[in-house]
């Protein structure tokens, strides 16, 4: 077994024994991307420079004593969309192809203080619009498990970086299940936490009052750890909760008898694939084997999250957006006229269509006259939607379900019919709308060789609950990886990537 | 003009908050300072920047709202207003729309024609934005994000005034009332109170309203009641010649004494205000409104009040001195220090009122220490220096805050108490002016004043008047 296949816990307690160095962990993964970087586009930038630096700095400490925690020495990717100090930050926008922050989000400051190496950014649809990262403006990331499909989205290079070996974890940003479908898309465990525990400060907001940072993984006790280390109280941040029962990995238990699990019955019918659909009632079958309560119930509403959604965080993007204009910072076009033609050209240019689409339609929800029948309908919809969550959890401990409709589809399938792609959200943005914690977790394989991931979502502040049914599931079976993830004994030099690596990344104003 | 017209008038009053730091970041507010140094990524809105609102607004707003009869939504939101400008680095500005903080208050005014209320329709907080710069040899535009963020309040008003007295009348009474609150210093002319003037003409005893315009850039009330007259006659002139008043946005340029159309109600922007999902609702205790209701500072009634009951001011003095509140405060110092409250009014109600007038200065531009004009008061009482010494040495303190005592001995200016040396001077002075003597002995009062003066200034005002007098009436007698 190579040292990539270790979770990142494991890693980490080898490295406070001593039996690997947060240096040697770092060549290796960073070996791993350039043989794989080429075929699997994780990355939008490689901080191949910084990471050598960091792991050597962080090994000392570990040496000295000073850095103990779980994951000391350990590397991470970041998702483009949390700033970085001095690293560009892009969130895979032509608009931001040279913007390098001033300051760290909070979330990967937490990681920084607990000893992680910092690997690179990860790539993600443009703004985190989208379910298959092909809406990045530096090429689509593709699927480690079958690389004419797509990884999922928005969090795709995350998700795909965990599953191919290229980190040993990962952050990724979760607004209508940006964490959760590409975990199941790419076979890893992701966590979208309850709205307010991690911090969104440095988060470039597409949906502020959705959007949260969660862990990406290879298995549940990676993530209950690194959540642990970023759920923290952040005063910058209004909307942060102040919250005393963090001790995430206290939930790791491999016992679920008694607990009350319900599976909506609109979450089984039309539209989801029948291969997901028995992979998920299996594993139900598990849980229940395991001596939980395992019933079907009506969830109600569901059918109106998708509109709700799409209304909400578009409105909110649509102003979010609007401080990338060309004048401070980012993309300006070339040639312009006076300063109206200069927004328009800049945005016009610097936005990709996906972007815009929402752009456009956030705008018009928030118009006068359409406000009260579009966006304060939406809102009115959120908070029914919310009610019929909390009427569930009166009767359950945990809600199970599939995190997508299907398994990844082709590159290029989704973006031909937008509306599609949205449908294909249904299974998770409800628990966004109601901000509620939600989790993927790998539960099989299809006849394609493509995995699927199981969803369980708990009550607001139960992430614990979640952690424990997702624990004693995957006691039932083992962690498995993309065949690519294995596949470079000797990296084939034609194939190893060079101008993907360095600070600034492969991304320059010739190329823009 | 064969119709009689009458004009409607509503205020949008914006107020900078006097807060040390920025209302959503803890950048400071100071006026000046290098461009886009009080500046973070809050208030210069980089990605992935939050705002946290600074409870200091929220308490300044209070009490305003308190202090001007409003009542308080205890359960208040801020919204985003969307606009694209480069002053306004998030293309938003953060302001409140739908809930905000104070509603339905009024103030009382007083004018010519006699007192009434203005309805105050909500007071909300705000952002305020940075500056643009246009270099116009540079053929670029500059901007400095300091101002960015400062908190400001906007107070409505109802369309309550009728003429440019009564809009004054409001001005004065809420900066007055903001001063003595603390929550800002409303200075015109720095922009930390601004006025936009909503004005519309109709018939007399007409009840609609005519089409209003907003006059905009209006930086003094001089200028705001030139505005009105000049917008009044603008509007009255298109009604009778049968034309149309347009609804639209317009710029005073008061150099020109003229203003011109900026934009136009077809071209009012919609701003798709809507909630803003970073900034949590205000939850305004009853506790916490009690706490600022309780630290309500002493308002103008009842210091007036105060004045003439504890200091035994006339009520004239004690008008004056609390037309102020920067006045009232150096006034309220300088007796604790000397005592002596009519003398310190008289300092401050003459002299100091008069060397204002000369330096086109406002009361709030005083800048001396109380202690000056106390030790100041204690030399003319100790008779250390005369009333007239003590005019040219209360300038100086005006000019250049300096001690008295120290400033008195340097150039010596004490009293000349050696009536040998004053019976001198006016032995020469008679023998010079024998007329003098002769006019006077003939029954020319006149005379004697002549002597008495050209005394004093031999001596450069430092002797004894009384002295004088009574030495020279005394010499010119025998």
């Amino acid at each position: 077994m190579s040292l990539l296949d270790l979770t990142a816990v494991e890693l980490g307690r080898k490295i406070k024994a001593g039996e690997v160095t947060a240096v040697q962990a770092t060549r290796e993964t960073l070996a791993q991307m350039k043989a794989l970087e080429s075929t699997l586009n994780c990355y939008v930038t490689i901080d191949e420079e910084g990471a050598k630096a960091r792991a050597e700095a962080v090994q000392k400490k570990i040496e000295t004593g000073e850095l103990a925690g779980p994951l000391a020495g350990v590397p991470v990717a970041i998702k483009d969309n949390m700033c970085t100090e001095g690293l560009l930050t892009t969130c895979s926008s032509k608009i931001l192809y040279n913007f390098v922050p001033t300051y760290t989000a909070e979330a990967v400051t937490n990681l920084e203080k607990a000893g992680a190496v910092i690997l690179g950014k990860t790539n993600m649809d443009e703004f985190a619009m989208g379910s298959t990262t092909e809406t990045s403006a530096f090429g689509e990331t593709k699927n480690p498990w079958n690389t004419a499909h797509v990884p999922g989205g928005s969090s795709g290079g995350s998700c795909a970086a965990v599953a191919a070996n290229e980190c040993f974890y990962a952050l990724g940003s979760d607004t209508g299940g940006s964490i959760r479908q590409p975990s199941s898309f790419c076979g890893v465990t992701g966590i979208k936490p309850t709205y307010g525990t991690v911090s969104r400060y440095g988060l470039i907001a597409y949906g502020s009052s959705l959007d949260q940072i969660g862990p990406i993984a290879k298995d549940v006790t990676d993530c209950a750890t690194i959540l642990e280390i970023i759920s923290t109280y952040d005063g910058k941040d209004s909307t942060s909760l102040k919250r005393e029962d963090t001790d995430f990995t206290s939930a790791l238990v491999d016992d679920v008898k008694g607990m009350r699990i319900g599976i909506p019955k609109d979450y089984l019918g039309d539209g989801l694939n029948a291969e997901v659909k028995k992979a998920i009632l299996d594993a139900a079958e598990v849980l229940a084997s395991k001596g939980a309560i395992v019933e079907e119930f009506d969830l109600s509403l569901v059918e109106y999250a998708i509109p709700a959604y799409y209304v909400i965080a578009s409105a909110e993007a649509s102003s979010n957006l609007s401080r990338f204009d060309g004048v401070k910072y980012g993309y300006r076009a070339r040639e312009y006229e006076g300063l109206h033609n200069m927004y328009k050209k800049s945005r016009s240019e610097g936005f990709g269509p996906e972007v815009k689409r929402r752009i456009m339609l956030g705008s018009f929800v928030l118009s006068s006259g359409y406000y009260d029948a579009y966006y304060l309908k939406a809102l009115r919809t959120k908070a029914l939607i919310k009610q019929a969550f909390v009427r569930a959890f009166e009767k359950y401990d945990v809600i199970l379900g599939p995190a997508a409709p299907t398994t990844a589809p082709k590159l290029g399938e989704s973006l031909s019919d937008p509306l599609q792609m949205y449908l294909g959200d249904i299974y998770t943005i409800s628990v966004n709308l109601a901000g509620l914690p939600g989790m993927t977790v790998p539960c099989g394989i299809d006849a394609q060789g493509l995995p699927i991931g199981l969803q369980l979502i708990g009550d607001c502040f139960r992430e614990k609950n979640i952690i424990r049914a997702g624990y004693a599931f995957e006691r039932s079976r083992s962690y498995q990886a993309p065949a690519i993830a294995h596949s470079i004994g000797t990296p084939d030099p034609a194939r190893v990537r060079t101008d993907a690596f360095g600070k600034g990344g492969r991304v320059n104003e010739q190329t823009v | 003009m064969s119709r009689q017209y009458e004009m409607v008038i509503g205020l949008e009053v914006h107020v900078e908050l006097a807060t040390k730091t920025k209302i959503f970041c803890g950048c400071s507010t100071a006026f000046g300072g290098a461009p886009n140094t009080h500046t973070c990524s809050v208030c210069t809105g980089m990605p992935g920047s939050l705002p946290v609102l600074n409870r200091q607004v929220v308490e300044y707003a209070l009490a305003v709202g308190l202090a001007t009869n409003c009542g308080i939504n205890q359960y208040c939101k801020f919204d985003r207003k969307n606009y694209f400008y480069p002053d306004n680095p998030q293309n938003y500005q953060i302001s409140q729309l739908y809930l905000p903080i104070c509603h339905d208050g009024w103030v009382e005014i007083e004018t010519a024609a006699g007192k009434k209320k203005v309805r105050i329709h909500e007071i909300h907080m705000e952002e305020d934005a940075g500056k643009l710069i246009h270099d116009e040899w540079g053929d670029c535009s500059l901007v400095d994000y300091n101002r960015s963020g400062v908190p400001l309040i906007e107070i409505v008003s109802e369309p309550d005034m009728r003429s440019a007295d009564e809009v004054i009348a409001y001005l004065e009474k809420l900066r007055m009332t903001i001063q003595y609150l603390g929550a800002s210093d409303c200075k015109l002319q720095e922009g930390s109170m601004r006025a936009d003037v909503n004005l519309s003409v109709r018939e007399a005893g007409a009840t609609e309203f005519g089409t209003r315009t907003e006059m905009k850039n209006l930086n003094s009330f001089k200028a705001i009641a030139r505005a009105i007259e000049g917008e009044r006659t603008r509007q009255i002139e298109l009604l009778e010649d049968g034309k149309k008043v347009v609804q639209e946005t317009r710029r005073w340029d008061d150099n020109k004494e003229s203003s011109h159309a900026m934009r136009s109600k077809e071209d009012a922007q919609d701003y798709r205000y809507f909630p803003d999902p970073d900034l949590v609702p205000v939850m305004i205790s009853d506790a916490w409104l009690e706490r600022v209701r309780a630290a309500q500072p002493e308002l103008r009634p009842e210091k007036m009040a105060r004045y003439q009951e504890e200091y035994g001011l006339p009520l004239y003095d004690a008008d004056i001195l609390t037309g102020s509140k920067h006045l009232a405060d150096i006034f309220e110092e300088t007796v604790a220090q000397c005592g002596r409250p009519k003398d310190v009014s008289n300092w401050l109600m003459t002299d100091a009122m008069r060397l204002l007038k000369e330096a086109e200065k406002d009361p709030e531009d005083l800048d001396f220490t109380p202690a000056n004009l106390a030790k100041l008061i204690d030399l003319v009482e100790k008779n250390v220096i005369n009333r007239t010494v003590a005019r040219s040495v209360f300038e100086a303190i005006f000019r250049d805050d300096v001690d008295p005592e120290v400033y008195v001995e340097e150039h010596g200016l004490k009293v000349v108490n050696d009536e040998g040396a004053v019976r001198q001077t006016i032995e020469e002075l008679l023998l010079k002016n024998p007329q003098s003597v002769v006019d006077y002995k003939a029954g020319k009062k006149k005379a004697m004043g002549f002597i008495v003066g050209q005394t004093m200034r031999a001596m450069k005002g430092k002797a004894d008047p009384a002295v004088v007098n009574r030495l020279v009436e005394e010499m010119m007698s025998r």
